[in-house]
């Protein structure tokens, strides 16, 4: 029995919520996975800050070119009916509300909505990139992470210990062993695995995680 | 009417010390690295100009472009939104050591505040950034129920941008996601230089294919083959080479 998603298992549950014909914008790195799985028949538009819509899968190696970038500086393709647009457009395009989703990454996830993803203290040299622009523009904002850090501390938690990057902004988390909605100011677990009990989850979580009917067994897809 | 130069020499020749210079690119894509490397010529045999302001997207990466300018010594200030890259080590030792000084802006928002200095509109809100240490200080409004701060606008001195074709009057065409921040600085900028691939007579660009008009455009120095930064970053390219 699985007792934990693969980051590529993670990243398809959550490309399966996309829908045919949905302006997305994935967050460098591990985000940028749910691209690979989106379901058959449908076709989503990916959007980058750094003014692409419509871009696909990177070239092969040898085929680069460097005018036709990522926001991770990594080189992409265009699909047909791609376009390109100056920053302040892209970012129109962002604060606008005419995303329909942004999928990021988490240091960590509040149950009020708030995120934290873009600075871990006062140490080191600051970067934000688009993070704090992306999550109050997309009509949906949506988190995939691991449940727990790498030293095994809760990600979700009831209220955020660093810098954060947006109050109030998530409403679905996808993580290693469940899928929870955030509602009116709770974690609602929707879907978890099968092989974990509630209890197994609740402990791995740092706030209450509330019920709506029962939660359904999140697919654990052979990849 | 004709805004074509014939050298990079002449085209950085009036940037004084201390000015405040926007240039575009994100990442290598738009990066104008010949009029970058020509300032820095400039620089090491007349010692100007320094103490600049520089406002991109990022603070460079490795030794050439906007990191070769830091490392050279002609910058005191990175205003950007990530300046982080494959190799930042030039910006990362001088901003811990304490000789750079930062002004970290949300990509987005540092967009619009250059948008808005080309529109002459001083501020605007967005609700980037409410609720974070990036909007301390900051005037904070409600709109229709919504907190939202209240940010500036951006302007400089001048602008260093790249484009692909530039005619005489400065009409300009990108190339690809080389655009990005390139038409919103040129529109920001007292004094706007761009580097062509191909500089053309008036005409020589179809009106419809116009990005930024010739209006929010100076000077066009011709370089055709451009360099690109991430081939010279691959190539583990200084600049200047070594003597």
């Amino acid at each position: 029995m699985t007792t934990k998603l693969t980051n590529a298992q993670i990243a398809w549950r959550a490309a399966q919520d996309i829908t045919d014909g949905a302006y997305v914008n994935l967050g460098i790195g591990f985000p940028e996975m749910v691209a690979k799985f989106q379901p058959e028949g449908r076709e989503a538009i990916f959007h980058t800050e750094n003014g692409v819509l419509g871009f696909g899968q990177a070239p092969a190696a040898g085929e680069e070119d460097w005018d036709l970038i990522n926001a991770g500086k990594k080189a992409i393709t265009l699909k047909p009916g791609a376009a390109f647009f100056h920053h302040a457009d892209s970012f129109a395009m962002v604060r606008g509300g005419h995303l329909d989703v942004a999928i990021l990454g988490a240091y960590e996830v509040a149950e009020t909505g708030d995120l934290a993803n873009w600075s871990t203290g006062p140490k080191g040299v600051p970067a934000v990139g688009g993070a704090m622009d992306l999550v109050h523009g997309a009509k949906r904002v949506a988190v995939i992470t691991d449940h727990v850090t790498k030293d095994g501390k809760p990600k979700l938690v009831e209220r955020c210990s660093l810098p954060l990057t947006g109050v109030g902004c998530v409403t679905r988390v996808y993580t290693s062993l469940a899928v929870v909605d955030i509602e009116n100011g709770h974690f609602v677990l929707r879907e978890k695995l099968a092989a974990l009990s509630l209890e197994d989850i609740q402990a791995q979580t740092g706030a209450k995680l509330h019920l709506d009917g029962q939660p359904a067994d999140l697919i654990v897809p052979e990849l | 009417m004709d805004k074509r130069i014939a050298t990079l020499t002449e085209a950085v020749a009036d940037i004084p010390d201390g000015a405040t210079v926007m240039i575009g690119g994100f990442g290598g894509s738009g990066a104008p690295i010949e009029l970058m490397h020509a300032l820095i010529d400039r620089f090491l045999a007349t010692g100007s100009p320094k103490n600049l302001t520089i406002i991109n997207n990022n603070a460079g990466n490795g030794h050439v472009g906007i990191a070769a300018l830091i490392e050279q010594g002609l910058v005191s200030k990175m205003v950007c939104s990530f300046p982080r890259s494959a190799d930042p080590r030039v910006f990362t030792e001088r901003y811990l050591a304490g000789e750079i000084e930062l002004e970290l802006v949300p990509q987005g928002t540092l967009a619009e505040r250059i948008r808005a200095g080309g529109a002459g509109i001083p501020a605007f809100y967005t609700p980037t950034s409410y609720g974070t240490d990036l909007a301390k200080g900051k005037p904070v409004a409600e709109f229709d129920g919504r907190p939202y701060v209240q940010e500036r606008w951006l302007k400089a001195d001048f602008a260093l941008i790249k484009a692909e074709t530039g005619d005489a009057h400065g009409n300009l065409t990108y190339r690809m996601a080389a655009r990005n921040f390139s038409p919103i600085m040129a529109m920001a900028a007292a004094k706007t230089v761009v580097q062509v691939s191909q500089a053309v007579d008036a005409g020589g660009i179809d009106p419809e294919a116009v990005i930024t008009p010739g209006i929010f455009v100076d000077a066009v120095v011709e370089v055709r083959d451009p360099q690109q930064e991430e081939a010279l970053n691959r190539a583990e390219a200084h600049y200047p080479g070594a003597q």
